[in-house]
């Protein structure tokens, strides 16, 4: 048990915690109309009549948005629901033209499912998921702009949401935060949505409860919308709970409202609370008919799906040998993974990971580069593994050699070839030079033969030294401790 | 000679391809009907540069013999119809000055026939009534009317009264609940609500989605058959717009009825129905046997549950449709503190009583805790109703009832306006056809005692509008029914 | 069921339209009217009976993921009762 426990004055206290999270789809246009959806356009030049809420605008269904949620619903190991339906969610708001959002409720595309998610120690759970359903994004409004007015784009109004919702399976803050980054993880494998929580295109509503260690059902919570980043989502569910604790502790009663965050302190407080304001009066949106998907369809989605995080990451500890830290790490992002594997093709992938992870990285975090953006290729970050484990050059060249392809995105072999620096293997020249060490240093070897073992350091130093780095040292080593015996 | 305002479309089509007289010639002829009879309020908005404009480019078409269908006839247009660049305001408050910057599907399809459009005709706000009365620009005028000033019907009363008095050639209409049909009847004309998903809703301000349909208003059958032919067909920017064929409808006018089954409800001849009326019917009923038709008696037993059951899914549908209308993006802006009182401001100045009634018990039946009771409920019984006319059509290939137990009655009648469900109670012989999405034709058939029009509903099955147009060419030559008014 | 007061005020609320406070019986008598009209669905047995939601007996039609509309922020805006820098406008809102 990893859960969060908060000892209280009377009691030990559980936290019990389920988010709901909407994401945008990535689509060339918006869910019920032909404007597109690109982020950063002029105001309002992403708008069709049918977003702007104009009189006698009818939805149209985009299909590729009903294949993405079908395809995260796979990806969720959800079931996928082959009739589905749309309602109106009506409420009265800025930010939404029609009065009425379309989305669906009683009957969701995408039904229950399961994320697996990666513990700190090691471990795994299970997290359900309840439902996925698809929506319509709401418009955006600007607030700060003048001092009596609220300004209004609409060229997010419209585009397609997944909304996914979890069972109420978290106990932990962590498990969030574990939950908020696989989830982000398989939609970035899928395709099917950015996954960028600081630009908005994942947003995560927490509900939030505690109940006594050991006590049965769930006592009443509370909802924190538009928590942006994982590490405020964890903050927020940390201090609500504290919060219902506090209050329960002290006779007091937590009433079920929504609240919102505020990222300057970490606590969360009541928003402006309106009457009968959840009253949405869903009901069957009249303008759209049933969507219907049959078994072919469901099938044709399944053999377009990739392998998820999950699965190549077990892959690559049985048959690439990883350790099963640095495949989570490798495989958290799609991008790293499919890298990894053409720079590990034929090669050691082991060492290839070993490179990736330290040199690599830290090479792009310090010129600050993307990965696709990397000047090494993975072809040739392979060839430079290749060409140490073939024993062209020693690790110590590579190092250097890595430093030149970082610099030139230039070919190890060819690197190597240009400058010389193919170590030598020929043991006739090794041996004249460690001849030569060796007669130049008889106090040392005297050393070295009364016990002194720890100078086999200093002759191998040398000789290497002389060798301008070239010679193999595993050959060095070797021939120095056979000729001092 | 004929004026050429009292011309039918074949027959204007006809003499405009013989080049009689040219589309010029015909849009002026209307235009000073229209000068001449604005007491009847028909129009509110007149846009005879647009039609003339129109006219003149359909002359050259004719000239070059290019001409469309529907080339340089001169129609009224609902004011429900999104038209680009024309003011469109569902003749609300609360659409003032909205000019749609897009133009519906169906004025599309007219505009491409070669229509000429001579203006937005009044209506009840937002399609919600039935007597025109409730439109934020007054009632229309029934052209019948005598000494007291009488409804044109509702909510198409404008394109209804504008067909009687020749102040447009054919008219669109829009029809929830008996929109087009007890209007036309009302008025002495022709109208059709097709089957739902026939005509594409794209562009028409929305009252209830899953009831609306736009149709023809027209002179006579044939010209329902013109207008709708052009009207209908599949439109990928509606939904639920049916991908259906739609056949020539005119070729079914004047077809042999010979041992077509005709259905007669029972429950449509209620206990108390106006004498007159049922008179009428048994008229209709005996046209039809005498050239052949076997008359069947067919029953619909949720006939009785329809009124309640549409005065809860349209209201319903409504007050979420209209929920666009909050003074942000076009109309009406009533300014406020907050945006909230912008909001209520706007929305309780801009819209008129009755369209507030529907909103807020359409609210009411969706609201939580009464769902069920209501919505649900009424969803259930719809499908009651819909399997009637299933079961019904086992029997019989068409049904033919009254369209309306009234005649045209008096503008502020007192029972109507104290008791709103007095007024709906109107809608009583049409609502079930829109609950059920089929088609149906109102068509005049005779005069009641003081000299109004009457007029009898056929009822066909789901994309079968063409047996209503054989029935109704039939039934529309043996009436013989004179407009008589001038 | 029969509404009251409270009601009444709510669904105005819910709805967004302003009922004056001498105008509140008046549409609870109103609505009371209406409701106990329409009442009489109770009277029918709807026992296994699904809702119908629309008269269309086909599925719907998906459009393809392509973009046909946009770049016409002038027609959007060309309505607005208010808008300044390509923005619609209305009264802060305060969150
Ligand atoms: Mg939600
Ligand atoms: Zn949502």
């Amino acid at each position: 048990m990893t859960g969060m426990i908060i000892e209280g004055k009377t009691a030990s206290w559980e936290v019990i915690c389920g988010v709901e999270i909407h994401c945008q789809i990535i689509s060339k246009s918006k869910i019920f109309s032909g404007a597109s959806t690109h982020y950063g356009s002029d105001t309002n030049e992403n708008v069709s009549f049918v977003d702007a809420g104009m009189p006698g605008m009818l939805p149209t269904l985009n299909e590729h948005c009903v294949y993405q949620a079908v395809k995260t619903g796979l990806g969720l190991n959800a079931k996928i629901n082959k009739y589905s339906a749309f309602a109106r969610k009506n409420y009265f708001y800025a930010d939404l033209p029609q009065g009425y959002q379309i989305t669906q409720f009683q009957y969701p595309i995408v039904g229950e499912g399961h994320v697996t998610i990666d513990l700190a120690d090691g471990s795994t759970k299970d997290i359900g998921i309840e439902r996925l359903h698809i929506e319509q994004d709401a418009a955006k409004s600007i607030h700060d702009m003048a001092p009596d007015k609220s300004f209004i784009d609409l060229n997010r109004a419209g585009v397609g949401l997944m909304e996914i919702v979890t069972k109420p399976d978290f106990r932990a803050p962590e498990e969030v935060g574990a939950f908020l980054r696989k989830l982000r993880s398989i939609l970035r494998y899928l395709g099917t949505c950015d996954g960028n929580m600081d630009e908005g295109s994942m947003r995560c509503d927490v509900n939030v409860s505690v109940r006594k260690v050991g006590e049965e059902g769930y006592r009443t919570r509370c909802e924190m919308k538009n928590v942006n980043s994982v590490k405020f989502v964890m903050q927020a569910i940390e201090n609500e709970a504290k919060r219902h604790v506090e209050v329960y502790e002290s006779g007091g009663k937590i009433e079920q409202e929504t609240r919102k965050f505020d990222a300057s302190t970490g606590l969360t407080k009541p928003m402006r609370k309106k009457e009968y304001a959840h009253d949405y009066r869903y009901f069957p949106e009249p303008d759209l008919l049933p969507l219907v998907l049959d078994d072919d369809y469901i099938a044709k989605v399944k053999t377009d799906m990739v392998e998820l995080p999950d699965a190549k990451r077990a892959r690559f500890v049985k048959e690439l040998g990883l350790t099963a830290y640095d495949a989570a790490v490798i495989c958290e992002n799609k991008e790293t993974a499919d890298f990894f594997e053409k720079a590990a093709l034929g090669h050691d992938a082991k060492k290839v990971a070993n490179w990736l992870m330290g040199d690599f990285f830290a090479m792009l975090n310090e010129k600050k580069l993307e990965l696709k953006d990397s000047p090494i290729t993975a072809e040739n970050l392979g060839k430079l593994v290749e060409l140490v484990t073939s024993n062209v050059i020693n690790g110590k060249t590579a190092k250097d050699v890595f430093v030149i392809m970082a610099e030139t995105g230039g070919d190890p072999e060819k690197i190597v070839e240009e400058k010389g620096l193919k170590q030598v293997t020929d043991t006739g020249a090794i041996e004249a030079i460690v001849d030569e060490v060796i007669a130049s240093a008889p106090d040392n070897v005297a050393a070295y033969k009364a016990g002194k073992s720890n100078l086999l350091g200093w002759f191998v130093g040398q000789v290497m030294k002389k060798s301008q780095g070239k010679a193999n040292p595993a050959i060095v080593n070797k021939m120095i401790a056979e000729k001092l015996k | 000679m004929t004026k050429l305002t009292e011309l039918t479309i074949a027959q204007a089509r006809d003499a405009l391809k013989k080049k009689e007289f040219s589309a010029v010639e015909l849009t002026k002829a209307y235009i000073d009907e229209m000068d001449n009879k604005r007491k009847f309020n028909a129009y509110v908005l007149e846009t005879p540069d647009v039609a003339l404009a129109q006219a003149q480019k359909s002359d050259e078409k004719y000239a070059h013999g290019t001409n469309g269908v529907l080339e340089g006839i001169p129609l009224g247009i609902k004011d429900l119809y999104c038209t680009k660049d024309i003011r469109t305001t569902a003749c609300s408050h609360i659409l003032e000055g909205f000019e749609p910057q897009y133009e519906s599907t169906v004025t599309s399809k007219l505009l491409n026939a070669g229509a000429c459009f001579l203006g937005k005709l009044n209506m009840d706000e937002f399609a919600m009534g039935g007597s025109n009365e409730t439109s934020y620009y007054g009632p229309v005028v029934n052209p019948w009317s005598k000494d007291v000033p009488l409804v044109a019907g509702g909510s198409s009363g404008g394109s209804a009264a504008a067909v009687a008095a020749n102040m447009c050639a054919a008219a669109t209409g829009t029809d929830t609940g008996g929109s087009i049909r007890q209007p036309s009847a009302f008025c002495g004309i022709t109208g059709i609500k097709p089957t739902y998903g026939r005509c594409s809703r794209y562009g028409i301000i929305a009252f209830a989605s899953s009831l609306d349909q736009a149709g023809p208003m027209c002179k006579d059958v044939r010209d329902c058959a013109v207008m709708l032919n052009v009207m209908s067909g599949y439109d990928a920017k509606d939904s639920t717009s049916a991908k259906v064929e739609v056949p020539n409808f005119e070729a079914f006018l004047n077809q042999d009825i010979k041992g077509l089954k005709i259905g007669i409800p029972a429950e449509y001849r209620p206990e108390g129905l106006n004498a007159e009326i049922s008179a009428l019917w048994d008229k209709g009923i005996e046209m039809l046997k005498a050239r052949g038709a076997e008359i069947v008696n067919i029953s619909l037993p949720h006939t009785k549950y329809a009124l309640p059951t549409y005065y809860i899914i349209a209201p319903a549908e409504a007050s979420s449709n209209l929920a666009r209308y909050d003074g942000v993006r076009y109309g009406l802006r009533i300014n406020g503190k907050s945006l909230d009182d912008m909001y209520i401001n706007t929305r309780t100045e801009g819209f008129g009583k009755e369209v507030k009634r529907r909103i807020m018990v359409g609210t009411y039946v969706l609201s939580a805790g009464y769902y069920d009771a209501y919505y649900l409920k009424a969803q259930k019984v719809r499908r009651l109703i819909r399997q009637d006319f299933i079961n019904a059509f086992e029997k019989c290939d068409i049904i033919l009832t009254p369209t309306s137990p009234v005649t045209a009655f008096p503008i502020g009648d007192k029972s109507m306006q104290e008791n709103p469900i007095n007024m709906w109670l109107n809608d009583v012989f049409t609502v079930s056809v829109n609950l059920a999405g089929l088609p149906a034709m109102s068509l005049p058939m005779g005069l009641s005692h003081d000299g109004l029009p009457l007029g009898l509903q056929l009822i066909g099955k789901a994309f079968d509008e063409g047996t209503i147009f054989k029935t109704a060419s039939a039934l529309e030559q043996d009436a013989a029914f004179r407009k008589g008014i001038k | 069921m029969a509404i009251d007061k409270e009601t009444v005020k709510k669904i105005a609320f819910l709805s967004h339209l302003k009922i004056d406070d001498d105008k509140i019986e008046e549409t609870e008598d109103e609505f009371n009217k209406i409701l106990n009209w329409v009442e009489q669905l109770s009277e029918v047995n709807t026992d296994g009976v699904e809702p119908l939601v629309s008269v269309n007996d086909t599925n719907l039609t998906l459009r393809q993921d392509v973009v046909t509309e946009g770049n016409q922020a002038d027609a959007v805006l060309k309505n607005a009762p208010q808008a300044q820098y390509g923005y619609f406008t209305v009264p802060k809102v305060v969150e």
